[in-house]
């Protein structure tokens, strides 16, 4: 059955309403279970050995004495490994495994598998590895030079005419926008071209990578394993190791926060590896040590923004060259953050370039809104100083560049009805803009742009005998979205939000699911949700004309119930769903409603954050003394949450902002793989976060809704420059503005 | 595995355990008594997800060593609800939204029922200050705050 996914602007009942989440009790009590929580009997521990250096040619590789130690069961190197050559799958295995070659501090060239701990670190240590060290690059800049160390030998840059003859570091060149820029910069009255730096950092998820994984010799396999996207680890790990599909059962454990990171494979397909190996279930964590070098944080960054304005504040063109690192595998994100740098705005002229660049760190994975805050710090700064260069309010500026329904967006789509505008007019219209300052503090605020992802979907619903409901979902709940689709789940069918018990499914129980990212979850399972309920509402209205005998036309679904219509009925009174339930047995077998959908339409996201800092001259700190985020939610399903995933994103841009980066030696080595001496925010570090929910539908969703998950992310790192900028009157150009860069910048300008 | 005989109280019920002499208490816990709802997050003292009680004191759990335990009183987060009635903090964490992943959530719990144990009327500065030790990456820390401040009350109304 196809279904009609436009939003028909229905009246709710419980949707919008502030409820507990069911999982709540399991999670207060410590019996919910995670990654690293489940045991089997007879299970081995397995450690990895990782490489020291930064970019080194395996030379030998001797794993003798390990194997033959009392307790070992299993050693993998990538000599164990089927061999992926020229495979689609090569970067993602010679991640998880080094080859020939180690190409960051933390890379895996070995691992084991023993019957505890102890053994397995003894192990460790009798594995010989002779390492020839090759020259290594871990700055972005420095890996585009012509005469920087090759990270990978058969790199030929992509999207550049003509096709290179030299293998570089640089992998793509991604290049968007419209109109002439030349000409729009010859029409501005002002030009501001500045530079801008953002260090790398670690999505700082507090669970570390984690799984139970069990294989048979007769290819039958289960992985147990923290996880956005279960349905994805099971397409990966199975293709890596020759495995059938069907026959790997991938179960997603509760999730410890993921934020990008947990969407690719690390230690897992090791972990099968092992166990396929040992015959034994194999458990396999990282420590926090490993989550820092070997898992996938996001890119450092270089770029160059310009714009143009005329004196009325009309933008007349804009233009950023954005480089990201993608750690030493290939990636999208210049792409991604090119498509991103101007999506606010509505620009007659503007073009964005975005390049992928291979560097000597970690494989870059996605962390939320990848990309996009990177490339907003640069043109919301830029986009602060035209403001300051015109003598122009910053708020009124954006709103009279915003983009808005029909405008063509930099990235090439139109778009629909979206929510930058509102945003900015409720920041400008909001008490936090008139509040007063102290002395050393200032005022900023940024906006910021998501697209939001649908995808691939199904969800189930199973109607018990009781009249209570089973929703199975293949979306990972990763922040009480079990919630989400009860409520919707009720909503449809016209019943409590308790009689619905949601489940996650695993792989072998529900058809295919993607990956739970892009702020897809709310999105596309509540539209799966909507559309098995409907099924199962038919079904059942089915069952009352059955009962009834009468046409199923003349059978209406009112609240919870089927209801007769027509005089001619009159005599009939409603069955509701808890009395069709009982009577299945009778009418036509267990009642049950399922959808599978591929979720078109996410409807884009934009945000506006204002935010106070405080600097303190003498030592550089800031101190953020208020924040506000602005932001549309399309339809906010259970609001709680996505307040919570507003604070949790500007909490994260905040950490980003002034304190969290990765720091390399130039021995190439990670220097801060711990959170002692990579710090992200904690409860004293924070005020109280305010928000603002805008519900502007998306189009495309029966309820309107758009993801909420990622936007938040996006403005904080501009929105606190700008404010450090006005406290301090230095702008900053280097992210993260740790006390050292922000003094550096104060004694400059008194210097200058 | 060589392991020394250890001795302890768990939550108010006396558990008994044998462990390597270099084994955490936090692997203790998890491994040998079944107590996972202590998390680690970090291991080296950082995070706060392993945080229990000992003797009443507030420690992260993977900083002591499970035959430190012997002879002492250990309080984990399976230990806050009484029976079937949950703690006003866990409560309030619910009624908060004070989780979103929830694997801080155990910390948490225990690092705010030791500072209400000690002072059951903090300001938001004590409250933020008490539970500094503890990550959480989802929250922002707004509601786990909210959620203290509701639970503090409701535990003042009961006296
Ligand atoms: S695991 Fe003990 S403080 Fe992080
Ligand atoms: S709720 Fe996820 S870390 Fe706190």
């Amino acid at each position: 059955m196809t279904h009609d996914q436009s939003f028909t602007n229905q009246k709710f009942k419980l949707v919008g309403s502030r409820v507990n989440r069911p999982d709540g009790v399991d999670k207060v009590t410590g019996r919910a279970k995670y990654g690293a929580d489940a045991a089997a009997p007879g299970q081995l521990v397995a450690l990895f050995l990782r490489s020291p250096h930064a970019h080194a040619k395996i030379k030998k590789l001797d794993t003798s004495r390990a194997e033959k130690l009392a307790g070992v069961k299993a050693v993998i190197t990538s000599a164990d490994l089927p061999d992926h050559t020229n495979g689609a799958q090569l970067d993602v295995l010679e991640n998880c495994m080094a080859r020939d070659r180690v190409l960051y501090d933390g890379h895996a060239v070995a691992a084991v598998a023993a019957i505890d701990r102890e053994t397995a670190k003894k192990a460790l240590k009798l594995i010989k590895v002779s390492y020839e060290k090759l020259p290594h690059v871990t700055d972005v800049d420095e890996a585009m030079k012509s005469d920087a160390p090759l990270v990978r030998e058969n790199i030929f840059t992509r999207g550049v005419d003509p096709k290179p003859t030299k293998p570089s570091n640089i992998c793509k060149v991604s290049t968007f926008g419209h109109g002439d820029i030349e000409a729009g910069f010859n029409e501005a009255d002002v030009i501001i071209e500045k530079s801008f730096k953002t260090e790398q950092t670690h999505q700082g998820y507090i669970e570390p990578h984690a799984c139970l994984a069990s294989v048979g010799p007769d290819g039958n396999g289960e992985l147990w394993v923290t996880t956005q996207g279960h349905y994805t680890y099971r397409t990966v790990c199975s293709a890596l190791l020759g495995m059938d599909m069907a026959k790997l059962k991938v179960t997603s454990s509760e999730i410890g926060g993921g934020f990008g990171g947990k969407t690719h494979v690390w230690i897992e397909p090791i972990a099968l590896a092992l166990s396929r190996k040992a015959n034994r279930p194999v458990k396999a964590v990282m420590t926090r040590d490993e989550v820092f070098k070997a898992s996938g944080p996001t890119c450092s960054t270089s770029m160059d923004i310009k714009i143009g304005a005329k004196k009325d504040g009309t933008i007349t063109a804009g233009s950023a060259h954005i480089r990201y690192q993608d750690g030493a595998f290939r990636g999208q994100w210049g792409q991604l953050g090119a498509m991103t740098a101007f999506a606010c705005y509505d620009l007659k002229n503007v073009q964005s370039v975005g390049y992928d660049v291979l560097v000597n760190r970690p494989k870059v994975a996605a962390y939320r809104a990848p990309s996009a805050p990177m490339a907003a710090f640069g043109v919301e700064s830029t986009v602060d100083l035209v403001a300051k260069a015109i003598g122009m309010d910053p708020v009124a500026l954006r709103i009279k560049n915003a983009a808005k329904e029909g405008t063509r967006a930099s990235y090439g789509p139109t778009y629909g009805p979206i929510g930058i505008g509102p945003t900015l007019e409720a920041a400008k219209n909001h008490p936090h803009m008139r509040a007063k300052l102290k002395k050393n503090q200032g005022r900023g605020m940024a906006c910021g742009f998501w697209f939001n992802f649908g995808g691939q979907t199904c969800s189930d619903i199973n109607i018990s005998a009781d009249g209570t409901v089973n929703l199975t979902l293949g979306t990972v709940d990763v922040g009480g979205s079990r919630a989400s689709m009860s409520l919707i789940c009720a909503e449809e069918l016209g019943i409590p939000y308790d009689q619905v018990k949601a489940n996650i499914a695993d792989t072998s129980s529900l058809g295919h699911n993607d990956t739970t990212e892009g702020s897809r979850g709310t999105f596309s399972s509540g539209m799966a949700t909507i559309f098995a309920a409907r099924e199962a509402i038919e079904e059942m209205k089915e069952r009352a004309a059955q009962t009834w005998d009468i046409p199923v036309e003349e059978v209406e679904w009112v609240e919870g119930e089927a209801r007769a219509v027509g005089k001619k009925n009159d005599n009939l009174p409603p069955l509701t769903l808890k009395e069709i339930a009982g009577r299945a047995a009778a009418t036509g077998g267990p009642i049950a409603g399922h959808n599978e959908v591929v979720a078109d339409g996410a409807g884009v996201s934009f945000a506006s954050h204002i935010c106070d800092v405080e600097v303190d001259p003498e030592t550089g700190g800031t101190k953020i003394i208020r924040y506000t985020v602005i932001q549309d939610a399309g339809k906010a399903i259970n609001p709680d949450y996505v307040e919570g995933q507003f604070q949790g994103g500007a909490a994260q841009g905040i950490g980003w902002a002034l304190n969290e980066e990765y720091i390399y030696g130039d021995d190439g080595r990670l220097q801060n793989a711990g959170f002692l001496d990579y710090r992200i925010p904690v409860c004293s570090d924070l005020p109280f976060i305010d928000t603002e929910i805008l519900e502007i539908p998306n189009p495309n969703h029966p309820y309107g809704i758009r993801g909420v998950g990622e936007t938040s992310i996006v403005p904080p790192l501009a929105a606190i420059g700008n404010a450090v900028s006005n406290a301090a009157g230095v702008r900053m150009t280097h992210v993260p503005m740790s006390p050292p860069r922000i003094l550096k910048a104060i004694e400059e300008a008194a210097e200058a | 595995m060589t392991g020394t005989l250890v001795n302890t109280t768990v939550n108010g019920d006396a558990v008994q355990f044998a462990c390597p002499t270099d084994e955490s208490l936090l692997d203790s816990l998890r491994d040998r008594i079944g107590l996972t709802g202590v998390k680690e997050g970090c291991g080296t003292g950082d995070c706060g997800a392993c945080s229990i009680t000992l003797d009443g004191e507030l420690v992260c759990s993977c900083l002591v060593l499970g035959v430190e335990a012997n002879g002492r009183e250990i309080g984990t987060v399976e230990g806050l609800a009484d029976g079937d009635k949950l703690h006003p903090l866990q409560d309030q964490f619910i009624n908060n939204a004070a989780l979103q992943c929830g694997i801080c959530t155990p910390g948490f719990l225990v690092a705010a029922k030791a500072l209400l144990d000690k002072n059951n009327n903090p300001t938001e500065e004590e409250i933020r200050y008490a539970l500094a030790g503890n990550l959480c990456r989802c929250t922002g820390y707004d509601k786990i705050v909210r959620a203290v401040q509701a639970a503090s009350k409701d535990l003042r109304k009961k006296k």
